[in-house]
Formats: C-alpha cells, sequence, structure tokens
C-alpha cells in the first residue's frame, strides 16, 4: 500500500505546489488547514523550504541549491542579503550571532528561521538573480555537486560544469522526473581527484577514457564517464555506489542520467520510505540487470561497457596523498588561481558572507564556489592580486592555511534545528576543534586530520567518510541522561573507498575531545614511519582501536550534556518547550 | 471518530492528527527481552518506523540502541501514549513501557 507521502504526492506535488505555496504566504501560515499540515509541510521540501523541529513551529529551513556548488559573480551577495534580512528568529546562537548562512556537504546553502510570509519575496529576489530553491528538498532531482572548480581546475580531466548545467536545466522543474520514489543525488566529476564523491551519491558520473570509433584523442581515448549507481550513507545502511559497466561520452549524459532516474521512477520501492533508495533496488537486482534494464527499456542507443578511469588518482577526503580539500591556493589552467577557505562547520554569518562577497568581486571575477566540505573558494584570483587578498583581516577568520582540526572539521545541523537528530552539533564541533587546536599536536608530516558529528544515522555530515567520524546518541553519566557520541574510526573515499568501523559506542559529549586526544597519542606513538591514520586504523582491529580511543574527562567542558531536544532551542534563556515561541505573526 | 498517526521526516517523530507529538532522542525504559538481555533495556530513540493503535493506545515500533549493553534493534510495538476523542496524551517518559509483538 502507497505512504501516505506517496498519496499526498500523488494529489499534488512539484511545480503545482508553488502556487498554494504562495497563497498560504499571503494568507498567513494559519490558513493551512489544521488538518492538511503534515501533507503540505511534505510537498514544501520540493520548493526547498524545510518545517524546523519542535519548539520552532512556524519556521523554515530554506535551502538554495546552487549547481555544483558555483555561485555566480553576484550570486553570493544576494544570499548575504537574503540571510540578513529573513534569517533571523527568535533564538540567537551563542557562537553566530543572527542571520547566517550553512554550506552544506552538497554545495548548496541552508538559511534558518524563515517565515512562510517571506516566501514569495525570498523567491522573487532568488529567482530575479539565477538562483532557486526549486527540488533542494523532497523527492527529486536534488543539488548535483562535483568538482567544485569544475571548468577551472587545473588537474582536470574533462570539463563537467556544462554537463551539470545542462542536466540541471533538464531536470528541474521537469515533470517526468519531479516525483520519484525517494531523494536522487547526482554527481559528476571531471577532475581526477575525486572531489565529487561520487561513490556516495545516488548516481556518478566519474572521468573515464574509452577506445571509440575514431573519436578519440590523439590517443585514441575518448574522454567521457564511467556510471555508477546506489550509493549512500543514510540509516546504517552505507554503499558506495555499483560500477554498472558503462561509459557515456558527454553528450550521452542526459540521456543515461535521465533513463536512470526513470527506471528509479518506475522501479523504486514507493510503500517503504526506508527502502526506497535506490541503493536498495541496486541490492536487489544487482548492478548487471540495471544495466540490462537500463539498456532495453530507458535508452536507444548502444550503451559502451566502462572505460579505463582514474580513480588510483583520488585524492579527496581519501585520508592520505595530496589534495584532501580544496582548502589553500591553487593553480588554475588559465593561469589564475582558486583559492580554498576554511569556514568552520560550514556557517558564516550574513555581515561576513556580504564582505566575502565583496573580496570575490575585488580580487577575483566575483564568483565563489562551494565545496562538499562545507568551505567556500574564491576563484579567478590573478597572481598579482594574490598576496593582497591574503592579507584581507576577513581570511583570519576562513582561512587558507587553517589548523588540521579546524580544517577537518564537518558539522550537519543537529538538534538546533533539525528533528532527526538526537544531539547538538555546529556549536559542539566548533569547541571540539578549537580545543583539539589548543591541546593536541598532530605527529610530524600528518597535516590534515578529519573530524565529522552527525547528530543521527541520516550522516549529513558524512561521518563514514571521515578519519574520526562522532555520532549522536545518548548514554547515562553518573545515572544522569546526557548527549553522547558513537566513535568510528578510519573512513575515506579514494581509489579503494572504506566506511569507518564504528569501534566505540556512547561516549559522553565532555569526554569526546580526550577521546581524540588519547587516539592521537597513540597513533603518533605507535605508527609506523610515514603512515597515515587511516592505514594505521586499518592494520588494527576493532577491539585495539577501542583501546585507543579511551574516553576521558579534561578541562574541556560541554554546556549542552542536556537533553537539547527537549528545548525549544537549546541557546535560549528560557528554553523549555513551554517557553516556545508562537508561530510568527503574519506581516 | 479517525485519528490520523504518521511516522513523518525519516522516523524523526509521530504525527497525531497532523500535530507532532513524539520525537526521537529520548530514553525510554523498555521491559522488552527479545532487545536485550537487560532486566529493562534503556533505549535511545533514534527513529520511528511505524506506528499503529491498539484500542485507545497508540504504539509504535522504534529503531534504537540499549544505551546499557549497546544492542541495536527494531523493537516490537512500545506503547506511546493514549488518544481521547481528538486528544492526544503521551505516556510519562520516565515509565517502564512494555514491548508487545501482535497477533
Amino acid at each position: 500500500m502507497p505512504t501516505d507521502v506517496e498519496n499526498w504526492k500523488s494529489e499534488v506535488y512539484g511545480n503545482e505546489v508553488r502556487d498554494r505555496l504562495f497563497e498560504f504566504a499571503e494568507e498567513g501560515y494559519d490558513s493551512i488547514p489544521d488538518d492538511e499540515r503534515d501533507a503540505w509541510f511534505e510537498r514544501f521540501k520540493w520548493w526547498g523550504l524545510y518545517h524546523q523541529r519542535n519548539g520552532q513551529e512556524g519556521y523554515f529551513m530554506l535551502r538554495i541549491g546552487t549547481p555544483n556548488g558555483v555561485l555566480e559573480p553576484g550570486q553570493l551577495r544576494v544570499v548575504g542579503e537574503i540571510a540578513d534580512e529573513y534569517a533571523r528568529g527568535p533564538g540567537t546562537n551563542p557562537v553566530f550571532g543572527d542571520a547566517y548562512a550553512d554550506f552544506t556537504t552538497r554545495q548548496s546553502i541552508q538559511l534558518h528561521w524563515i517565515e512562510l510570509s517571506d516566501v514569495p519575496a525570498i523567491f522573487e529576489k532568488l529567482e530575479a538573480n539565477g538562483l532557486s530553491t526549486q527540488q533542494a528538498c523532497g523527492d527529486s532531482w536534488r543539488n548535483i555537486v562535483g568538482n567544485p572548480v569544475a571548468g577551472k581546475d587545473g588537474q582536470e580531466v574533462i570539463d563537467a560544469w556544462p554537463v551539470i548545467r545542462d542536466l540541471n536545466e533538464r531536470f528541474k522543474g521537469n515533470d517526468d522526473h519531479a516525483n520519484l520514489p525517494r531523494k536522487w543525488k547526482v554527481s559528476v566529476t571531471g577532475s581526477a581527484d575525486g572531489s565529487g564523491q561520487g561513490d556516495i551519491n545516488d548516481l556518478a558520473f566519474e572521468p573515464a577514457y574509452k577506445s571509440v570509433d575514431g573519436d578519440g584523442d590523439a590517443s585514441g581515448d575518448a574522454v567521457g564517464f564511467n556510471v555508477r549507481v546506489g550509493g549512500g550513507l543514510a540509516r546504517n545502511e552505507p554503499r558506495f555506489a555499483r560500477d554498472i559497466d558503462v561509459w557515456v561520452p558527454p553528450e550521452r549524459v542526459p540521456d543515461v542520467a535521465g533513463g536512470l532516474s526513470a527506471l528509479f521512477r518506475d522501479h523504486g520501492d514507493r510503500e517503504d520510505r526506508y527502502n526506497a533508495r535506490v541503493k536498495f533496488l541496486v541490492d536487489e537486482w544487482g548492478a548487471e540487470e540495471v544495466r540490462e534494464t537500463l539498456q532495453a527499456e530507458y535508452v536507444d542507443f548502444e550503451l559502451e561497457t566502462a572505460g579505463r578511469d582514474v580513480r588510483e588518482e583520488y585524492t579527496y577526503n581519501a585520508g592520505e596523498g595530496e589534495r584532501n580539500d580544496l582548502i589553500g591556493v591553487h593553480d588554475q589552467k588559465d593561469g589564475a588561481n582558486f583559492v580554498g577557505l576554511n569556514v568552520l562547520v560550514g556557517r558564516m554569518g550574513a555581515a561576513d558572507v556580504l564582505d566575502l562577497a565583496d573580496l570575490a568581486a575585488e580580487y577575483g571575477s566575483g564568483e565563489v564556489r562551494l565545496s562538499q566540505r562545507q568551505n567556500v573558494i574564491v576563484t579567478d584570483v590573478p597572481d598579482d592580486a594574490l598576496d593582497a587578498f591574503l592579507d584581507e583581516p576577513l581570511l583570519d577568520d576562513y582561512s587558507p592555511y587553517p589548523s588540521p582540526f579546524m580544517r577537518g572539521s564537518v558539522a550537519c545541523t543537529g538538534t538546533e534545528f533539525c528533528s532527526l537528530s538526537i544531539v547538538e552539533t555546529k556549536n559542539r564541533q566548533v569547541r571540539f576543534a578549537r580545543w583539539l587546536k589548543e591541546n593536541v599536536d598532530l605527529p610530524d608530516g600528518v597535516d590534515e586530520f578529519h573530524v565529522h558529528l552527525s547528530g543521527c544515522t541520516a550522516s549529513c555530515a558524512q561521518p563514514q567518510i571521515a578519519d574520526v567520524s562522532l555520532r549522536g546518541m545518548k548514554t547515562r553519566k553518573d545515572g544522569e541522561p546526557v548527549e553522547a557520541l558513537d566513535v568510528g574510526l578510519g573512513g575515506g573515499l579514494g581509489e579503494d573507498p572504506g566506511f569507518a568501523r564504528w569501534v566505540t559506542q556512547r561516549v559522553p559529549v565532555d569526554e569526546a575531545p580526550g577521546a581524540i586526544a588519547n587516539l592521537i597519542d597513540s597513533f603518533a606513538a605507535e605508527r609506523d614511519e610515514g603512515e597515515s591514520f587511516r592505514a594505521f586504523v586499518a592494520r588494527h582491529d576493532e577491539d585495539e582501536l577501542d583501546a585507543l580511543v579511551d574516553p576521558e574527562e579534561t578541562d574541556y567542558e560541554d554546556p549542552m550534556m542536556h537533553n537539547t531536544k527537549r528545548t525549544w532551542y537549546p541557546y535560549a534563556e528560557n528554553d523549555s518547550m513551554d517557553d516556545a515561541p508562537s508561530p510568527p505573526a503574519d506581516d | 471518530m479517525t485519528t490520523r498517526l504518521r511516522v513523518l521526516d525519516d522516523g524523526a517523530w509521530i504525527s497525531v492528527n497532523d500535530s507532532r507529538e513524539v520525537r526521537v532522542s529520548e530514553l525510554w525504559r523498555l521491559d522488552a527481552p527479545d532487545l536485550c538481555e537487560c532486566a529493562l533495556a534503556d533505549l535511545a530513540v533514534e527513529n520511528f518506523q511505524s506506528v499503529g493503535v491498539d484500542g485507545s493506545t497508540v504504539d509504535a515500533k522504534v529503531y534504537g540502541q540499549c544505551v546499557a549493553c549497546g544492542a541495536t534493534e527494531i523493537t516490537a510495538w512500545v506503547p506511546i501514549g493514549r488518544v481521547h476523542g481528538d486528544e492526544f496524551a503521551e505516556f510519562d517518559r520516565s515509565a517502564v513501557r512494555r514491548a508487545r509483538r501482535r497477533e
């Protein structure tokens, strides 16, 4: 039997939701009929609006999908202005203040405390500047990800940006692909560093060479993409995308992507949302049947077999090798530079967003790009402007040369706003990173260390592909319930990706920094010469690793040990649910 | 009168008549011998799998971890509250709940 969500979607979904959304915005939040709220909040997701958690009734998270993380000149300023004007609510964050933008692990932007009545004005401003929230959430094509510096990267095999732009234009607002059984996450990567993270997406196009009839370069090889299907991290069911033995030239990517999207639409499980992602269909069918069905029913040309990939060169989030991220100054192929700036846990105050937009225009082309490590990249900075740009005071806070613990921090939204999260995350990871920076030294030669904190098994912070994976949990300490973290170690992408192994459960949050410090001490003392942390973890069994984690109280203090989910907002002076604000009054 | 019961947002909460009533991230004391060997499981509620009704009692299947022993399971049906007419009342969070299999 179809789920309620499927029934709602079959009644109204996709583009047509917009008219009703605007009517509700005009008539006021209370005009949404009481017995239709679940349905409309589910449908609003398709337009990038996600109702914030209980205690924050009537406020929404708004997600802007920026394909491949590309913000064209002027667009970052628009985001900053919208954040400054509209992303203000009754709660003030003690670290980030009021009004901020979150850069996400899928190269999108999230704003909080958005009121329904402001949505038409926000949409108007976004769309007038080439931005959109369309399909940023919901059961359809999500924001397409890739190497954020596509088209500019000196290490590029093929420029994926025109391909991504084309896919975005074809499949955003496309009624044939608007209502899928579940979200559909696509990655298209043209660089040899693996920075598109295709392995953890529903559909991945990765650079590959193929010898095809007379249509190659001097060596006879054409450059295109190999295709993988069925990756994803959520729900304790992580999968790497499976190789379906298909190579596709750039001009055929939309046909294959659309074919696979249609295959998912027609064959995905609409009766059990927990079994709906395409990774489960690939489990059931196997990669070979996916390929055969694609060939027989969804494309009208002969598919090529997979080409020669460049996976042995992948370093992004790999735990070793160069370019684990895109922080720092890098060469563009046109002779200019791109500068990756560290945004701790991806959150940037609106005033800083506006300042950065100005700096990007002053020193570069005005373009800014977002990475899957929640960081920003200023592109097109010429050599003769580089030193002056690097001297800008804003870069003291968003450094191209950050501490490894600042650089390696990724965190999801957490209980501040999210219904599903078990624990507070962003502010906690800020506290963790600052404490580790002050108290822990990495061994010689180790200059990156990734700690990803995810509030629950949804894995929005991609915890399974970090050196240290932290996932929200509960425990009791001195008999009292406290927020806790399960600890995983040694995950990473690269040529041979591997998920973190969960070795230690339920570490009280105030003992987590001590646990990481002790772990790094043991790593420093026991590592082989030149050994990476990931390799060190790989040669130990889980009991050995559990012993190395060794949770311990230190001078780190955690002000959010209690159940932050029982508050309407964890940082409010009067934080109980009884003090929760009413839904915002209509303007 | 029909009561509308739903698990929404990836199992984050239970909706009763379009109102968010029961959320994840609590610790529940469970009499659930099928879950683990603890006399009473101390379950961190991570995810709601499904919601149903047995008479006036609303119950749910829950994914979670016993924080005493580390067992991670999906429970049998656990009572979470009661409906009277239009009103839903969640059971006291400190109460011991007995997980039951349905016929």
